[in-house]
């Protein structure tokens, strides 16, 4: 498959300040990626790099088969860029705006009128056409910076925290959007809200502290880096027994007692604990109203993988 | 060629700008009012001269002093000189500072357009805005002329004076914007660098030798005053146009060192 972004030991200073370190990672043409990390991890500088807005300290950053420094101007050709907290001019209309973006594109004087009125009902911009960009509410706005990216129709998108500061409807729009894009165009986007790059991508990249922790798809980051197994059960019985009696079956690592007679147990990765859980219940006379293995979510993944990197580092 | 369209764009949503924001209305409504004071003024102050020397028709030589180019032209070209010094800093204070502060840069620069392609775009469209507001004063010599004879040439010759010196201006008003995300620090800034090459060739005037010499030809007013005289000279137009284009290229740099450090 054709490899749409490849970065290899990518490294930038802010000055003394290291802001990413040695990054290296490929996406393949038509993929979905996720960028995650906590706050300040280096993703706003990575994409910023990607975009050609930055140059890299070291290392290189190749879009579609040309390099981030030295093919800035193809590079730019080929993507569609969304920063974040999008900013646009505030004075231009949204039609005005569109069509300086589509001229700056190198758009062909007949197809823009097309290409503007194609991107508008893409993204659903019809309403507000005629305002000026500064009355534009947040979410019409973060549409528009979605809008522009797509102009020219650009084989990569890179989107920096499409939805930070919507409202939850407008981040149910926004996110409706970026999967309509699949296919079409590879994506990809940054993010510190787990459950949005779970449902968007096909695979995540984690990063702390400028450099890249897990690159995965979000159930193999689940399964594999969730440490151990884990069942759900819901039992009617005593309380202390039943939690005695479950932490004395062998493989059982901790019970959690979660109140109203629900039960986490938690094992070792591949222990197939519930035929044994069954049994016990059912021996002692008590009644087993619920039974589920249950993954490891992603942030708890996240919270794991970034939280042992700090405590890696402070020792 | 997409270049050239890159350019346009630039150019036409810098237009769009200017003229949705009050900036371009008020400048231009108070660079005309001064201008059109000072015509005026001039204009009377020709006739009562004329009009003396008329009735006294004793001095010859005054009255061959007495022409619309020397006593109304030149000191208003004089003037204008100087409320350029006022007027270009609120013109381009905003190009370059304004893109960084609301981030709007960051759209621009990763849109394929080429550095000189933004920076000659936004050179461009300010010097339009200049000589929109420049062509309301040639109405000033065509009143004139349907009451007295006005020599065309000469009076040309001081309006590509006052064009290369606008355009100058805006060069280094471009420069100073692309130094900050503030807008009046860019203001200032421009404001005292113009006024720095408007009065550095007055060291001349202190005898300082051959720097002295260096420092007049640097200064903006020396050269603009021999256009302003009907004198086109080879070495004000080189003068001009390479101070323009230092600038630009100093905006250019400027631009290029923000990818490196940031």
């Amino acid at each position: 498959m054709q490899t749409m972004i490849e970065v290899q030991d990518l490294t930038k200073y802010y000055g003394p300040q290291l802001a990413v370190s040695r990054l290296d990672f490929q996406v393949a043409a038509g993929e979905i990626v996720g960028f995650l990390g906590p706050n300040g991890a280096g993703k706003t500088t990575t994409l910023k790099i990607l975009a050609g807005f930055l140059a890299p300290s070291a290392g290189t950053a190749r879009i579609n088969g040309y390099d981030c420094v030295t093919d800035s101007l193809a590079v730019r050709r080929s993507l569609g860029y969304v920063p974040e907290n999008v900013a646009i001019y505030p004075d231009l209309t949204v039609t005005q705006f569109l069509r300086f973006a589509a001229r700056a594109k190198g758009v062909a004087a007949k197809a823009e009128t097309g290409e503007v009125d194609r991107v508008v009902a893409a993204c659903g911009l019809e309403e507000v056409r005629g305002k000026l960009v500064g009355a534009l509410s947040k979410g019409f706005r973060q549409r528009l910076g979605l809008a522009q990216a797509l102009i020219n129709q650009p084989p990569l998108l890179i989107m920096d925290e499409p939805t930070i500061g919507l409202d939850p409807s407008q981040i149910v729009e926004i996110r409706q959007l970026i999967k309509n894009l699949e296919g079409a165009h590879t994506v990809m986007l940054s993010s510190h809200i787990l459950p949005e790059v779970s449902q968007l991508c096909h695979r995540v990249i984690i990063i702390n502290r400028g450099q890249i922790v897990a690159s995965d798809t979000p159930e193999n980051l689940s399964r594999q880096l969730g440490q151990g197994s884990r069942v759900l059960m819901t039992v009617a019985g005593p309380d202390d027994e039943v939690t005695a009696a479950l932490a004395a079956i062998s493989g059982v690592n901790r019970v959690l007692g979660q109140g109203e007679g629900n039960y986490l147990v938690e094992a070792d990765h591949g222990v197939e604990l519930r035929p044994q859980l069954a049994r016990m219940v059912v021996e002692r006379g008590w009644q087993l109203l619920e039974l589920k293995s249950q993954e490891f979510t992603l942030e708890e993944v996240f919270i794991n993988l970034v939280t042992e990197e700090t405590t890696e580092d402070e020792s | 060629m997409i270049q050239i369209r890159g350019w346009l764009a630039v150019v036409r949503k810098e237009l769009t700008i200017y003229f949705s924001t009050p900036i371009f209305y008020i400048t231009g409504f108070f660079f005309l009012l001064l201008a059109g004071y000072f015509f005026y003024t001039n204009v009377v102050y020709y006739s009562i001269i004329s009009f003396q020397a008329a009735q006294q028709a004793s001095n010859p030589q005054i009255a061959a002093q007495l022409n619309p180019l020397q006593m109304v032209f030149r000191p208003l070209f004089a003037v204008l000189g100087i409320i350029l010094l006022f007027l270009v800093p609120f013109i381009t204070m905003r190009l370059m500072a304004e893109e960084k502060r609301s981030g709007t840069a960051e759209l621009l620069f990763t849109y394929p357009l080429t550095d000189w392609a933004v920076i000659s775009g936004k050179f461009g469209a300010a010097l339009l805005i200049y000589l929109i507001l420049l062509a309301f004063t040639a109405t000033y010599p065509l009143v004139l002329s349907l009451i007295t004879r006005v020599d065309w040439g000469a009076l040309g010759a001081g309006y590509l004076g006052l064009v290369l010196l606008g355009a100058a201006c805006l060069s280094l008003g471009l420069f100073a914007s692309s130094l900050t995300e503030n807008q009046i620090v860019a203001g200032v800034v421009a404001f005292a660098l113009l006024l720095l090459f408007w009065i550095i060739g007055w060291v001349q005037e202190l005898g300082a030798g051959n720097l002295g010499k260096v420092f007049q030809y640097l200064s903006l007013l020396d050269h603009y005053e021999n256009f302003t005289r009907g004198v086109i000279d080879t070495r004000d137009l080189v003068y001009c146009l390479s101070f323009i284009y230092f600038f630009l290229f100093l905006t250019k740099r400027q631009l290029e060192s923000r990818r490196w450090r940031a």
